[in-house]
């Protein structure tokens, strides 16, 4: 009995000290010894299982992967003085494991070295940049397919940019990467994740997008009268148009029949004027006379002459 | 997990059966090495298997066999879409979407004309390298059960190219017809940045959703909208009238010109046929023109004295009679009694 035990004990030191003497480094992860505290070796950075001095070595785990750094939405003044809140995110990754552990023990202390510098090179380069530098990336030309002169009054919305955002972020990167350096931090990427008006701001904005509408709204309101009052006009105009050309042909087209027909009379009249009286005067007594008529004839007249002498 | 192996402290075994109790610790023991050799690779999934922590292969759908408590399998849906929303959530309740003041954070964003829109929007993607996604990139708050393999970093990268791309255009464009070129370019965008990050995924699709202005903004646009219709209107009701009233006309001038033309024909043919019927009677008249011109005299007396009303023949010497003639009652007496005084 009392040798049963002695094999147990041996076997748990033994275990014991194989599971102290080894440690798996996962994928993605990286590991520093220590011995007391103290550093020993290079960095550990090949997946599996590893081996190391028990009781008196210890295994720091590090992330080997792209990490991400998410920022606070910081409140903060463009170079035009406006109240913007900035967040942004950046992609970090520990390069030098050993200085990582030596100058911020863990990733605690890391995030928050980050929020320091990041967010202090954020706020310089916003404070000396005017807002349209943050919001826009290139000079980009307004497109729009509306015809009417909506577009070139709005095109002048779109301000030119010197920089642009890309600039402003290369630029947050480029001086806030030599100072992660000393942690054995690389900087990787920076980005704007969200740019917004701060809530007092946002309301004088609205307030402005609301008058313009309103402006574009009654000009699209005084539009439909202008046009509506042009094509008014327009009606009347053709009307007197068609009305008085058509007069105008109509009277001409008379005249030049009239015309005609007077050059014809004459022409044929005009061989013997006085029997055309004559037979035009008897034509017109034919028809001219009806039973009111009452007529006075002499026997001077040819008709009743032989009434007197015959 | 997979390196635990078991030990016993202070094991005090009991006195009635060893034997019975290592028996019991055998059959669980092999029922742990059984269920722990054998797993399962749904179709749409990839499974990696660490060995200690090393990736060692990679198996295709399926039953696999791994080494129990030495490896490990990490199981990716590698041909599964999965989605991300912007400024809404369908998540938890499926098929109806969640808008509210907690998701405009994600979709209230800046245009290039210093305003502000709402841009609602979803990314659909999927993991084509399981090993960058799971040991290249870190993700925070990976894999909830509710949103398994959800990506933060996609989360942000995604929030910052909208609004880089937003940004560049005015609140104008945003909301009408940028619509289709802010989604092919978010989405190249994208795809550029998680190759640049060797984020082992790809961008299937961009799609925006509803995208409007602010809330407080959204009247006066929709004024806007009305206003346009109401100048439409107002023009179209214009141009109804000029049409109601411009062909009428014109075929109204025709009308009068066709019928001056009308007028015209008649005008100079009756002027013909008169001159020709003159010529033709002259012609006649000139041969004998004294007893023509007499016949005519008479032939016209002969056919209109019937028809006159009154007829009174004087002597050429009853000279003082014309000027007492009382004609108004003479008149009255030849209307009732014609014969009296016709007969004279």
């Amino acid at each position: 009995m009392r040798r049963e035990y002695v094999y147990l004990a041996v076997l748990a030191v033994m275990l014991f000290v194989t599971m102290d003497g080894t440690y798996v480094v996962e994928e993605g992860r990286q590991a520093i010894i220590t011995q007391f505290g103290d550093p020993k070796g290079d960095p550990v950075t090949d997946p599996g299982l590893h081996f190391k001095l028990p009781f008196v070595q210890k295994a720091n785990f590090f992330d080997k992967r792209f990490l991400q750094w998410d920022g606070d939405a910081d409140q903060m003044p463009t170079k035009d003085k406006r109240f913007i809140s900035v967040d942004t995110y950046a992609r970090w990754r520990i390069t030098d494991p050993l200085l990582f552990f030596q100058r911020l023990r863990d990733e605690r202390g890391a995030q928050s070295r980050l929020d320091g510098i990041l967010g202090g090179e954020t706020r310089n380069a916003i404070a000396r940049h005017d807002l349209v530098e943050v919001v826009r990336s290139s000079n980009r030309e307004e497109v729009t397919t509306s015809k009417d002169s909506e577009s070139e009054e709005e095109t002048s919305n779109l301000q030119q940019i010197t920089k642009g955002r890309k600039d402003i972020i290369r630029s947050i990167l480029e001086t806030a990467a030599p100072r992660v350096q000393d942690f054995g931090i690389e900087l990787i990427d920076l980005q704007f994740k969200r740019i917004n008006y701060v809530e007092e701001v946002q309301k004088d904005v609205f307030a402005r997008m609301i008058a313009e509408r309103k402006r574009i709204a009654a000009r699209y309101r005084s539009e439909g009268e202008g046009e509506a009052a042009r094509i008014r006009g327009e009606q009347e105009r053709e009307l007197q148009r068609i009305q008085s050309e058509a007069y105008r042909s109509s009277q001409m087209i008379r005249g030049e029949a009239d015309g005609k027909a007077t050059g014809i009379y004459a022409k044929s009249y005009n061989q013997d004027a006085a029997f055309y009286a004559f037979t035009k005067s008897m034509e017109t007594f034919e028809s001219g006379v009806d039973s009111s008529t009452t007529l006075v004839l002499t026997t001077k007249g040819d008709l009743l002459k032989y009434l007197v002498r015959p | 997990m997979s390196d635990q192996i078991f030990e016993f402290p202070n094991f005090k075994p009991p006195k009635m059966s060893m034997k019975l109790v290592l028996i019991g610790v055998a059959v669980l023991a092999g029922l742990a090495i059984v269920t722990g050799s054998f797993f399962q690779v749904q179709p749409e999934e990839e499974g990696l298997v660490l060995r200690l922590g090393r990736l060692v292969r990679t198996t295709s759908p399926g039953l696999n066999l791994k080494i129990p408590f030495v490896e490990r399998v990490i199981k990716v849906p590698v041909q599964r879409q999965l989605k991300q929303e912007f400024g809404f959530s369908t998540v938890e309740s499926p098929g109806r979407s969640r808008r509210g003041s907690q998701f405009l954070g994600e979709s209230l964003m800046l245009t290039g004309d210093l305003n502000v829109a709402v841009v609602e929007w979803i990314v659909q993607y999927r993991i084509v390298d399981p090993y960058r996604y799971l040991f290249m990139v870190r993700h925070l708050e990976e894999a909830s059960s509710s949103r398994p393999f959800y990506s933060s970093l996609l989360h942000d990268m995604n929030e910052a190219v909208m609004r880089e791309v937003v940004g560049d255009r005015t609140v104008t464009e945003v909301l009408t017809v940028g619509r289709q070129e802010i989604e092919s370019i978010v989405e190249q965008k994208l795809q550029a940045l998680s190759t640049q990050y060797e984020m082992g995924i790809t961008i299937d699709q961009v799609v925006l959703q509803n995208v409007t202005p602010p809330g407080p903004v959204k009247p006066s646009w929709d004024e806007v909208n009305q206003a346009e219709q109401q100048r439409d209107q107002l023009m179209n009701e214009a141009r109804a009238a000029y049409n109601k009233v411009i062909p009428r006309a014109q075929g109204e001038a025709l009308q009068a010109v066709l019928q001056a033309e009308g007028y015209s024909l008649n005008r100079v043919n009756s002027a013909e046929g008169d001159a020709a019927r003159f010529n033709l009677l002259y012609d006649a008249y000139r041969k004998a023109p004294e007893v023509t011109r007499r016949r005519m005299y008479l032939e016209t007396m002969q056919k209109v004295l019937p028809r006159l009303g009154g007829k009174l023949f004087l002597d050429e010497h009853a000279d003082g009679v014309m000027p007492l003639l009382p004609l108004g009652e003479l008149r009255k007496m030849l209307t009732t009694e014609p014969e009296g005084g016709a007969a004279q």
